[in-house]
């Protein structure tokens, strides 16, 4: 059996609740059907002070074996480095220093959301709490085990980013790595596995005739597209968001707001989430998956092309017009 | 006299550590640590104010919806303007289904467990225990789990994803729901309403509803086959009636907000169930045991700046106090102080609230508001819109009020020149797990655990966990 050990550092608790959302039966029965123990949870197991305590120490020093070491929440080195802003209760220790001692003994290190790939939420101007992610500090290889950390399998840290992450992501991920299925070559640049980083949030979203046509929302609510006015970064962030879909069917374009990347180092220092910076009238973050002059052409030209029916429906909050003829009054 | 330090506390949510002193096997003094800080006040601020909608939810993944709730509400008072009719509606039936979430699952999976541990093992109770609710193997959570992912495809319809949406704006909710998807909600209540009828409660909704003395809980226990009469079961041999009393008062915001007031009501009751209004006025936050800088008392002026290495500090919660006083909140406050004859009976018969007393408070709260739900549901004027929209002020202080499934949350802000000069949170589980103040009054949690028997077997003592599960803290509210 597979021994997964699960922490809760600087965290909101999101992803937790979000991995719940997983499996038939249950999360941790989900677990079970591919061989990984649960070893503990803070949110799940029986074990409380001194058992839970027990179970870390026989870690630490090599009794138990630790396969997979999931961390949820960004590493608090804060106050000028000491950690104090985050000791694992009871233990008179800071996860800062549990963190450092046992990453090296797992044969994997998750990253599970945001925080803990690149800082999260936390690290967001003027970072109070000094917060880190693992391997990265926002976009920059290091955090708080250094650039050149390995876990015992020879992969780096693997970064299931997302505030929160898809239950599916953090699912999928283990259940691969436990399948022998996954090697560096399925991670992104900057550690996300491939298989839900390899598209962009914007793919699949059900806006898509609106932004084809540059019809856009001019305030939250609206039906057209969100990103020439709305900040939506759907179209620079990674994510299967509008593929997969949230919660039986949803996503954060599809619930009438703007994607804030947040599957992105540093998507926390953002100011401004719901608007759009621009400058001489184009929006300053263009699509990753279209040359920028392209994209400046097509809109132009696709803008002049909008019919009346999408522009119409573009600011309504629901369809004013149906498709019937293209819109036409008949 | 000997002194343990209790923790990590697990099936809670975040870190939490409990300093006991304890003398013959009970617990003469207990000191609640929250051992986390994170700096949202501080990030918060200098932002421009809309964007408290994307930072401040992230306080926590399990109330993200109250704490959204709670910024749109601040923000709209800021703006003196009112969200559009569906907005509010929309907004409830979202949050009353992180709430009934929250409330069975700590029901299932925080809980319960608790009595599937060894110490119990000579009871009657304990083979059906260990089955149902025994951590992570028990029977009860592969069936609550499945309907908790279903009940919660309610935010994929309403907020676009849970946790952390950005659905939830001053001006109401942001996705306008068709006539398909009000079908689809009501699908959802109507399965969970099966499932708490046919496991949890064992009885029909309605029966449960028209529940009013004590008399008539007991006897509902004693012909019912559910989870919850299995609970009233165990309660009633293990007296769970008087472990863990609360020092009272109990405080409550009010709770499912529209334009003209709240389903729950704003109010505080006494222990002995009198009724008094709510002066907002005389909420404080005591910061002289926490780990923060010496700051004001007001929640509409105040600072939260770190000082680690502080004196006598023991605690990164500072201890919110009405009229000087601690006080309890959460789903036993709310209904009693809306007037519910049942926990307000329960509450008046031990003088006090009690572990017994919070759980009975969650699970009748999770019936009410599936109940209510489905009438929010039908209010859903589907012609009209779910969003109004006005700008904020540049320059403007106001509170948002609203209740977490743990009880009150405030959020007091304030702007100028259109960016956040201030914001201060005061969580539900700051009220509960609140350090002494200067006085040297112990917050509600440190109160509720002295005296308790832990029967010699201190801090593994089963009791000190149902006392301080029973609150159903979220440490990482708590200190934010």
């Amino acid at each position: 059996m597979t021994n997964l050990l699960w922490l809760q550092a600087g965290s909101c608790g999101g992803c937790t609740m979000s991995v719940l959302d997983h499996g038939a039966r249950g999360w941790v029965r989900e677990l079970q059907n591919f061989g990984i123990n649960l070893l503990w949870h803070p949110s799940l197991s029986e074990e409380s002070g001194e058992e839970a305590i027990a179970i870390l120490d026989d870690v630490a020093a090599g009794r138990t074996p630790l396969d997979f070491l999931c961390i949820e929440g960004s590493i608090l080195r804060g106050p000028n480095g000491t950690g104090l802003y985050n000791r694992l209760a009871g233990t008179g220790r800071t996860m800062l220093s549990w963190v450092r001692e046992l990453a090296p003994l797992a044969d994997h290190c998750i990253a599970v959301g945001t925080c803990a790939a690149y800082g999260g939420v936390h690290a967001a101007q003027p970072d109070p709490a000094e917060a880190s992610g693992l391997q990265y500090e926002g976009s920059i290889l290091g955090g708080v085990l250094g650039p050149d950390f390995r876990a015992r399998s020879g992969l780096p840290v693997i970064n299931v980013a997302g505030c929160a992450p898809h239950p599916g992501w953090i699912m999928e991920t283990l259940a691969a790595l436990q399948m022998g299925d996954f090697d560096e070559s399925d991670l992104d640049r900057l550690g996300r596995p491939k298989f839900f980083a390899k598209t962009l949030a914007h793919h699949g979203c059900e806006r898509n005739e609106y932004y084809e046509f540059k019809a856009s929302a001019e305030k939250l609510s609206d039906l057209g597209c969100l990103m020439e006015h709305l900040g939506c970064k759907a179209t620079q962030a990674v994510g299967d968001c509008n593929q997969r879909s949230w919660n039986g069917g949803g996503s954060c374009t599809h619930g009438g707001f703007s994607c804030v990347a947040c599957t992105s180092p540093a998507f926390e220092q953002t100011e401004d989430f719901l608007k759009t910076p621009k400058v001489g009238g184009i929006p300053v973050g263009l699509p990753l998956d279209m040359p920028k002059a392209w994209f400046v052409a097509l809109a132009a030209l696709s803008k002049s092309a909008t019919p009346d029916r999408v522009r119409q429906n573009a600011t309504s909050d629901r369809v004013v017009r149906d498709p019937r003829r293209g819109g036409h009054d008949e | 006299m000997t002194r343990v330090i209790a923790g990590p506390f697990n099936r809670v949510e975040g870190d939490l550590e409990v300093a006991l002193d304890i003398q013959d096997g009970v617990i003469a003094r207990a000191e609640v640590t929250t051992t986390l800080y994170r700096g949202f006040e501080q990030l918060l601020s200098g932002r421009p104010g809309l964007d408290a909608l994307v930072i401040a939810p992230r306080i926590c993944g399990i109330c993200s919806v109250s704490q959204s709730i709670a910024a749109a509400a601040a923000l709209r008072n800021l703006a003196g303007g009112l969200a559009a009719p569906n907005g509010y509606v929309a907004a409830n039936i979202a949050h009353a289904a992180e709430n009934i979430a929250d409330h069975l699952t700590h029901f299932y999976l925080f809980f319960m467990p608790d009595f599937a541990r060894a110490e119990y093992a000579r009871r009657s109770w304990f083979e059906q225990a260990a089955t149902r609710f025994k951590a992570v193997s028990g029977s009860g959570s592969a069936a609550f789990l499945p309907r908790r992912r279903r009940l919660l495809e309610v935010m994929g319809i309403i907020a676009g994803k849970w946790p952390h949406s950005l659905a939830f704006q001053p001006g109401g909710t942001t996705r306008a729901i068709d006539v398909g998807e009000r079908v689809q909600l009501a699908a959802i209540l109507g399965e969970l309403q099966v499932f708490l009828e046919e496991t949890v409660f064992g009885v029909s909704l309605d029966e449960i509803l028209a529940m009013e003395t004590p008399a008539e809980l007991s006897s509902y226990a004693e012909r019912a086959r559910g989870d919850f009469p299995f609970f009233l079961t165990i309660a009633a041999d293990l007296g769970l009636e008087s472990m863990g009393r609360g020092p009272g008062p109990l405080l409550s915001f009010g709770a499912y907000h529209d334009a003209n007031g709240s389903f729950f009501e704003r109010g505080v009751a006494s222990a002995g169930g009198a009724l008094a209004p709510l002066d907002v006025a005389a909420i404080s936050e005591d910061a002289t045991c926490a780990w923060f800088a010496p700051t004001s008392a007001d929640p509409a002026l105040a600072e939260t700046l770190p000082e680690a290495e502080k004196e006598n500090a023991y605690s990164w919660a500072k201890a919110p106090r009405l009229s000087g006083r601690p006080a309890e909140v959460g789903a036993a406050a709310r209904l009693a102080v809306s007037g519910h004859p049942l926990v307000a009976a329960l509450i008046a018969e031990g003088g006090a609230t009690s572990v017994r007393t919070r759980i009975v408070a969650r699970l009748l709260e999770a019936a009410i508001l599936v109940h209510a739900s489905q009438g929010w549901c039908r209010q859903l004027r589907l012609k009209e819109e779910f969003c109004a929209h006005f700008a904020l002020p540049d320059d403007a202080a106001a509170a948002g009020l609203v209740e977490a499934a743990r009880g009150a949350l405030g959020h007091w802000v304030g702007l100028s020149e259109g960016r956040i000069s201030h914001y201060q949170i005061i969580a539900p589980t700051t009220w509960n797990f609140s350090p002494r103040d200067a006085a040297g009054v112990p917050g509600p949690l440190e109160s509720a655990l002295s005296g308790l028997d832990t029967g010699g077997l201190g801090a593994k003592s089963a009791a000190l966990q149902h006392v301080i599960r029973s609150f159903d803290p979220c440490m990482v509210c708590t200190a934010h």
